[in-house]
């Protein structure tokens, strides 16, 4: 490349105090930060379209057709909560997938920003502050989130496990236990300081423990009660038995509703504080 | 310098400090950077150049002592602040999944700036930063100096009243420092403040108007680049070299030759009014150094001086 030091600057500059109003950024900061995670997730459009769709049609075919019909064959078509294998399994499917698409958009984000690419260090030397990065990166998580929900939706909805009706209201129960769950999955991956494949071991030690012990395939009565526990302290499960209850009527006690609700809140709550704490603190050093 | 009025003042710092536990960072420097100026801080590493470059950027908050930065308590109006400013840190932190336009694009979002003025924004952008022809490519494919040039222009994206440059130019080939220094001497002329760390003198030189020498935590001296040379080196240096293994005891021999000497591991210098002069002094006590140079006093010596180091050490 030439100096090329004879060319004109032509560069207009009336000064960021007129250009920018810093209110604009400390009102909507946290969409301008979720902006940016949507544009980064449309470059892997692709992939989440693919994964989307093709992961829940896969699992459908070989668990729910092939161990629903052994299941059916062997119990009779309704013989879990009066309903058919599919239909039981479904609303547990629809969280595991809420709270997968949500955690992906949370976790791998915030190590980038922080450890690979420092990019949250970037947003935070403009008007952008620390809370309102994190609740950036939650938005577009929960756009994924929403998203991933729906097509698997779509897929249950093609092998008639659920009903259309019962869209909007599994929707809303797996997307919030997508967001108790990664609230917390949120302020945990801003605490680490170098990824040495902890994500490997909070899915081996974590996520799949409470895929398999939180009633997703038979009803959690059905286990021993010293492994019930697993459950009731997983949002897959709270999730799970949510859903079959406001889907397809499964008769729980209203105040296990209510506690299903709370479980995600409180862990919204928790997860949201901690870190915004840690966002800040993080970008502070 | 306090002869200007207080409304030109960017950065006004007084007693500013900033501790780590027992560890003093920064420890009570007092400092005013004035509109249109081009400010450098120099310092070895660890002088406390950057603690001192985040508190200004308003993303560290100090410990001690007041500081005023576009009339405001970054403290307490750190957003506001920050909407101002254009920071280029030490390390690029570009976007790698995105494309050279969409980082500006981006960045520009974050200060609320129109689409529409930025796509304006963003073709004079990549002008500055000679970067038109890259401007659909991943950052991750473009070279040190091109990642530089594009997180400088990422900076300007607000048109900032007052931009940082933390270590510029480190880490980049002679070609690519000379069209960095040339881009930010056209933002110089445009008014725009500038402060800059490095620890290149030649760069000191070329860009700051003013300097501010650390070390420790604490401002060692200040003043313009030649202020500085006046006051605390000769008009002429020596370099005289001996062997590695002679130098420390030829030194002894010729103390009292010129005003001052600094005795390096492979060479003298020996500060002097007129260096041809103070060479043959040496000559004429029968020592012949297998090199001599005399050359005039830089910035490099101004360091030597004041804190003992040479800067890249």
């Amino acid at each position: 490349m030439s100096l090329d030091l004879s060319s004109e600057n032509r560069m207009t500059w009336v000064g960021a105090k007129t250009l920018v109003d810093p209110q604009v950024s400390i009102k909507r900061g946290a969409l301008f930060v979720a902006e940016n995670r949507i544009r980064n997730m449309l470059k892997w459009w692709t992939s989440i379209i693919a994964f989307g769709l093709g992961n829940p049609t896969l699992y459908l075919l070989s668990i729910g057709i092939g161990i629903g019909s052994l299941v059916d064959n062997s119990l009779g078509p309704n013989a879990i909560d009066h309903v058919s294998y599919l239909t039981f399994l479904a609303p547990a499917l629809l969280a595991t997938a809420g709270i997968q698409g949500a955690m992906d958009e949370v976790t791998w984000p915030t190590l980038e920003g922080f450890v690979w690419d420092r990019t949250f260090f970037s947003m935070n030397a403009t008007a952008i502050t620390g809370k309102q990065i994190a609740n950036g990166v939650m938005i577009a998580a929960m756009v994924r989130c929403v998203l991933q929900v729906f097509m698997y939706e779509l897929c249950l909805l093609a092998f008639g496990a659920i009903s259309w009706q019962s869209i909007p209201i599994l929707l809303l129960v797996a997307s919030s236990a997508g967001l108790g769950f990664s609230s917390i999955m949120l302020a945990f991956s801003a605490s680490i300081k170098d990824d040495d494949g902890v994500f490997a071991l909070v899915g081996r030690f974590i996520i799949t423990p409470m895929f398999m012990f939180s009633g997703t395939f038979y009803p959690i009565t059905s286990m021993p009660i010293y492994l019930q526990w697993i459950g009731w302290i997983s949002p897959q499960w709270h999730a799970t038995n949510l859903g079959r209850a406001l889907s397809y009527g499964m008769p729980i006690e209203s105040w296990l509703v209510i506690l299903h609700w709370a479980v995600f809140l409180i862990m919204t709550i928790i997860g949201f504080s901690w870190a915004h704490r840690v966002f800040t603190k993080r970008l502070e050093a | 310098m306090a002869k200007k009025t207080d409304a030109e003042a960017m950065i006004v710092a007084t007693n500013l400090t900033k501790t780590y536990g027992e560890f003093k960072a920064v420890d009570g420097i007092n400092f005013t950077v004035r509109k249109g100026e081009s400010f450098g801080l120099l310092g070895p590493n660890g002088a406390g150049k950057s603690t001192t470059m985040k508190m200004i950027a308003a993303t560290s908050q100090r410990t001690g002592g007041e500081l005023l930065i576009l009339g405001k308590d970054p403290n307490t109006s750190g957003p506001e602040i920050r909407a101002h400013l254009g920071v280029v840190p030490q390390q690029d932190n570009l976007d790698r999944e995105l494309k050279v336009w969409e980082n500006l694009m981006i960045y520009g979002r974050y200060f609320g700036l129109s689409r529409k003025f930025l796509k304006g924004k963003i073709e004079e952008l990549l002008e500055f930063a000679q970067l038109v022809d890259k401007r659909n490519n991943k950052t991750e494919e473009l070279s040190g100096g091109m990642k530089r040039r594009l997180t400088i222009a990422r900076g300007l994206v607000n048109e900032p009243e007052i931009l940082m440059l933390d270590e510029p130019t480190t880490g980049l080939d002679p070609q690519a420092r000379h069209i960095l220094w040339d881009r930010l001497f056209r933002l110089k002329e445009l008014g725009v403040t500038l402060v800059i760390t490095t620890h290149y003198m030649d760069e000191a030189e070329q860009l700051c108007d003013r300097l501010m020498v650390m070390d420790k935590g604490k401002i060692m001296a200040e003043g313009s680049p030649s202020e500085l040379i006046k006051k605390y080196s000769s008009k002429e240096v020596l370099e005289v070299r001996f062997g590695s293994d002679n130098n420390a005891s030829v030194a002894e021999q010729i103390a009292g030759i010129g005003e001052r000497l600094e005795i390096l591991p492979d060479r003298i210098l020996v500060y002097a009014e007129n260096g041809e002069k103070a060479l043959e002094a040496i000559v004429k006590k029968g020592l012949h150094p297998v090199t001599s140079l005399v050359r005039r006093s830089s910035l490099e010596d101004v360091f030597l001086r004041l804190t003992g180091r040479t800067l890249v050490d």
